[in-house]
């Protein structure tokens, strides 16, 4: 093996991390307030409120990302006037703007369906208790609801955040030189992809088991008197 | 020339691009079964390999898993387009060739979506045969069944049951997954020779879904009607993808106690 090459390798991969990890974490972090705001309009009395989230769902979920990402980058150049008029041209012109709307959307989508499901395992013996001990509105879903919906949903959420992780090295093709983007750039000048293959790799690789070793602290940390094993943990569970 | 509308530009036929949009949707239908099939041969054996009692199958099995559930599938399928041509152009030269020689996109793109589906495919697998209970394969045995037989009569319907509703899952996930080939620009030709007092030759060449709405998008310049057309093939896919396994769990529970 060339040591020599996968150095350098790994010392021009190393720059795309910053990108990469900021694409993710950005896109995690505002997706999940849209994905809390679509869980609470699905289980909205207002049907119309919960048409919306559930098309929402149906659309983003039903559909690649990368074809997510083509239509806002390249398919909203088609209403650029429109655009330019609103004033929001800079926005839809910049390819870092479109990955990161497209990412939060679909993961938005997927969150949504992670915060439900948590929501719906909230046991409604517990809600009534405390409607018993007079709590309403907010104070019941601070101290009673979020509470087990989130021990319920982190174990899911954590996989869905590793997917984003990954699906971020979609953004290389519209242009972003993340990870991927490098690993792709260097195959072209080099065609060595094995080599490439094995540095890109070990990266995502380091950077998952981070993440996994973290949110696995962070479920220890929210819910020290459960078990491991008696938790819900869904093997090869997939969304994307 | 003012654009066309959206009707215009999706005529069946040589004015209008539903015909090729059409063909595209299969084309992603034929790599995505392809890709599954060939993940359902790699997850097998990857999964035989977790289930067995030796240590090198399971560590070799455990760091497949890891490795191609842990990576971004679209560095899987550079892997497989460069390295893959790589290797042959390597081997060709060998035999005296000369230049670059390309594989073609269909097998390799396949290829890097069974990879990558196989080892989610290994984890359904090998739970669902782990579902089986321990009793049936005993009484199985008991009655003489041994090997072959013992899949075919009690393991395998068991687990074609239990693994389905994960398989639906792997499905979806591969449904979308087949995106990935536009960016490496999977084509397949199709030529048609008609013998007669001349031979005839026609090509055709068709794209996946994405990769056609790109192109069209390109030729019209009106790239919105062709991705928001994209979406909907798509979800006509996915749709009737969750249909057609919804039916498949109710066969294979058929006669089952239902909880």
């Amino acid at each position: 093996m060339d040591f020599t090459f996968l150095y350098t390798s790994f010392l021009r991969l190393i720059v795309g991390i910053p990108l990469t990890l900021q694409l993710a974490f950005s896109s995690i972090g505002l997706g999940l307030v849209l994905a809390i705001l679509l869980a609470a309009m699905m289980r909205s009395r207002l049907l119309p409120l919960a048409w919306i989230a559930d098309g929402f769902v149906f659309v983003f979920r039903g559909t690649p990302l990368l074809v997510q990402v083509f239509l806002i980058y390249y398919g909203l150049g088609q209403f650029r006037p429109y655009l330019d008029e609103m004033g929001v041209w800079w926005f839809f012109r910049s390819p870092y703007y479109c990955a990161l709307l497209a990412l939060l959307l679909n993961t938005a989508a997927y969150g949504a369906e992670i915060v439900r499901g948590g929501l719906q395992s909230v046991p409604h013996g517990q809600i009534e208790a405390a409607r018993a001990f007079g709590m309403s509105g907010f104070t019941l879903y601070r101290r009673i609801i979020a509470p087990i919906a989130l021990r319920q949903a982190l174990p899911a959420y954590g996989n869905e955040i590793i997917l984003m992780i990954k699906a971020t090295s979609l953004v290389s093709t519209i242009t972003l030189m993340e990870v991927t983007g490098l690993a792709h750039k260097i195959i072209s000048e080099t065609f060595r992809a094995f080599e490439v293959f094995f540095v890109a790799g070990a990266i995502y690789l380091a950077i998952n088991f981070t993440v996994t070793r973290l949110i696995a602290l962070a479920e220890h940390w929210i819910a020290p008197d459960l078990d491991q094993a008696s938790r819900p943990i869904e093997v090869g569970k997939l969304s994307h | 020339m003012p654009p066309k509308s959206f009707f215009e530009l999706m005529q069946w036929g040589p004015q209008g691009w539903l015909d090729e949009m059409t063909f595209a949707t299969g084309l992603t239908l034929a790599v995505a079964i392809s890709g599954f099939l060939f993940g359902l041969v790699f997850g097998t054996i990857a999964a035989m390999g977790k289930l067995s009692r030796r240590a090198i199958p399971r560590r070799l099995a455990d760091v497949y898993t890891t490795v191609f559930r842990g990576v971004p599938d679209l560095l899987v399928i550079y892997l497989f387009y460069f390295g893959g041509s790589a290797m042959v152009t390597a081997i060709a030269q060998k035999f005296g060739a000369q230049g670059f020689i390309g594989l073609p996109g269909f097998l390799t793109g396949t290829l890097a979506i069974g990879i990558v589906s196989g080892a989610y495919q290994t984890e359904v697998i090998r739970g669902a045969y782990l579902a089986v209970p321990p009793g049936e394969i005993d009484a199985a045995r008991a009655f003489g069944m041994s090997g072959w037989r013992l899949l075919r009569r009690i393991i395998g319907p068991q687990v074609l049951r239990y693994g389905l509703p994960g398989m639906g899952n792997i499905w979806q996930l591969v449904l979308k997954e087949s995106a990935l080939v536009a960016v490496v620009g999977l084509s397949v030709y199709f030529y048609e020779v008609k013998l007669g007092d001349l031979v005839l030759i026609y090509e055709t060449r068709f794209s996946d879904l994405l990769r056609q709405a790109h192109v069209a998008a390109g030729s019209t310049r009106q790239p919105f009607v062709f991705y928001i057309t994209a979406v909907v093939f798509y979800l006509l896919l996915t749709t009737a993808s969750t249909w057609a396994f919804r039916r498949a769990e109710t066969w294979a529970t058929r006669g089952l106690r239902q909880v």
